[in-house]
């Protein structure tokens, strides 16, 4: 087995000089990722096919819910400066708006959430990584939103 | 070109000085080598060939592998683009040395040679492929009929319907696809482009008839939604198939239950 001058440190014929054989074996080269007949459990139900789905639909829906939020908050009549407690209160004073920024918030949150989901499945390698990153993320979402939706229902104009 | 000719031998070794025209140009070819018996690290190891730039990266490795490094170890069969065996990273970007030229791919700079990611490196070029394969057959890539009995004719199809999986019946299973997608490289749990195209290719077949099981497979957590459609199997594919195309039909067909 002939190698030349060329060959970086460390590579180089196995055949003579070996310190391998039978009583000290080579290192066995682990997988860093398997796919067996076993793993991954296969999974019945359509979970993901529901997020898929869910996060399609939420995303239009919330074009035109976001961006008329945006227009009303931000750009007319006088823009950010007339916003205060009375313009909040105003507003939520209309079951419209009422329904209009608890559904903003449902499907932000859930949009956002299932997302990040998506991204902690891709990225986190870890079994238990995965545990607390989706953890922390579930607690967050559902606090959040039980928040949100307790302020939009029991909201008093008249509080001091 | 499968076996050097004499010639070839000798213009790899020193370029005749007298012919101005010489076809032959210097390229720096930097390998990706790995050898668990020698080193838990892999290094880049450059190797300079004087080589015709009409000739393909295979050439180029067989020249190493055959006049300059016996030991480097790649997978090759058929060496003309049919048989799968020689996907690696090119520069990259997933390709089959056999059909890549190396005027193609700017021999002004070294070209990198890698293994395919996401699958375990046994050595330099070569990988452990099972994982690939277990989710390939986890899709059951065969006919499945209801009628258990011997059929005696022949299966008819129209050629509309045989029209509508053609593009996945070109699949050569060298993984470029599945080991250029992100998805794969996290956890290897995701079936992968490879064999979605290959359950498509079964599901959008009128013979078949096990093409809700197959759906049923798909659906799993790990299956056809795991998807972030980012087109690295279809730009990886040297098939030329669309295979994010293909694994959206599967999407498809799973919302729908219309195949």
């Amino acid at each position: 087995m002939a190698t030349t001058e060329s060959t970086a440190a460390g590579i180089g014929p196995v055949e003579d000089g070996s310190f391998y054989n039978v009583d000290n074996p080579a290192p066995v080269i682990e997988a860093p990722r398997k796919r067996t007949r076993k793993t991954p459990k296969s999974t019945r139900g359509n979970f993901e096919m529901a997020a898929w789905l869910f996060m399609r639909l939420s995303g239009v829906v919330l074009v035109v819910l976001v961006l008329g939020h945006l227009l009303i908050q931000l750009v007319l009549d006088g823009g950010v400066s007339k916003i205060g407690f009375a313009f909040v209160a105003g507003r939520w004073a209309s079951p419209f708006w009422q329904v209009w920024d608890l559904l903003m918030l449902w499907l932000a949150m859930l949009h956002g959430a299932n997302g990040l989901r998506t991204v902690v499945n891709d990225y986190a390698e870890r079994a238990n990584t995965r545990l607390w990153l989706k953890g922390l993320l579930y607690t967050a979402t559902v606090f959040t939103i039980l928040l949100g939706t307790l302020v939009i229902f029991t909201f008093d104009p008249n509080i001091r | 070109m499968a076996t050097p000719t004499l010639d070839k031998a000798d213009a790899a070794g020193a370029p005749e000085p007298g012919f101005a025209d010489s076809p032959y140009i210097t390229v720096t070819l930097r390998v990706r080598r790995f050898n668990p018996e020698v080193s838990a690290e892999a290094v880049w190891e450059d190797f300079q060939l004087e080589i015709d730039p009409k000739e393909r990266v295979l050439d180029a490795l067989h020249k190493i592998k055959w006049d300059v490094d016996g030991t480097l170890t790649f997978r090759r069969s058929c060496a003309h683009g049919i048989c799968g065996s020689d996907a690696m990273r090119i520069n990259g970007k997933n390709r089959l040395a056999c059909k890549t030229l190396i005027k193609d791919i700017n021999p002004a700079k070294p070209i990198t040679v890698e293994p395919i990611k996401g699958l375990t490196v046994l050595k330099d070029l070569v990988v452990d492929m099972e994982p690939f394969f277990q989710a390939y057959r986890d899709v059951m890539p065969f006919l499945i009929t209801k009628d258990t009995n011997e059929p005696t004719r022949e299966r008819f199809q129209t050629a509309e319907d045989r029209e509508r999986f053609d593009d996945t019946t070109k699949c050569i299973l060298c993984a470029a696809c599945t080991s250029s997608c992100p998805v794969f490289w996290n956890d290897g749990q995701y079936f992968g482009p490879a064999a979605i195209v290959n359950a498509h290719r079964f599901i959008f077949d009128s013979r078949d008839e096990a093409g809700e099981q197959r759906l049923e497979i798909l659906n799993d957590k790990d299956g056809v939604w795991r998807c972030r459609t980012t087109f690295n199997c279809t730009d990886a594919c040297p098939r030329g198939i669309e295979v994010t195309k293909a694994i959206q039909e599967v999407k498809r067909a799973l919302i729908t239950r219309r195949f």
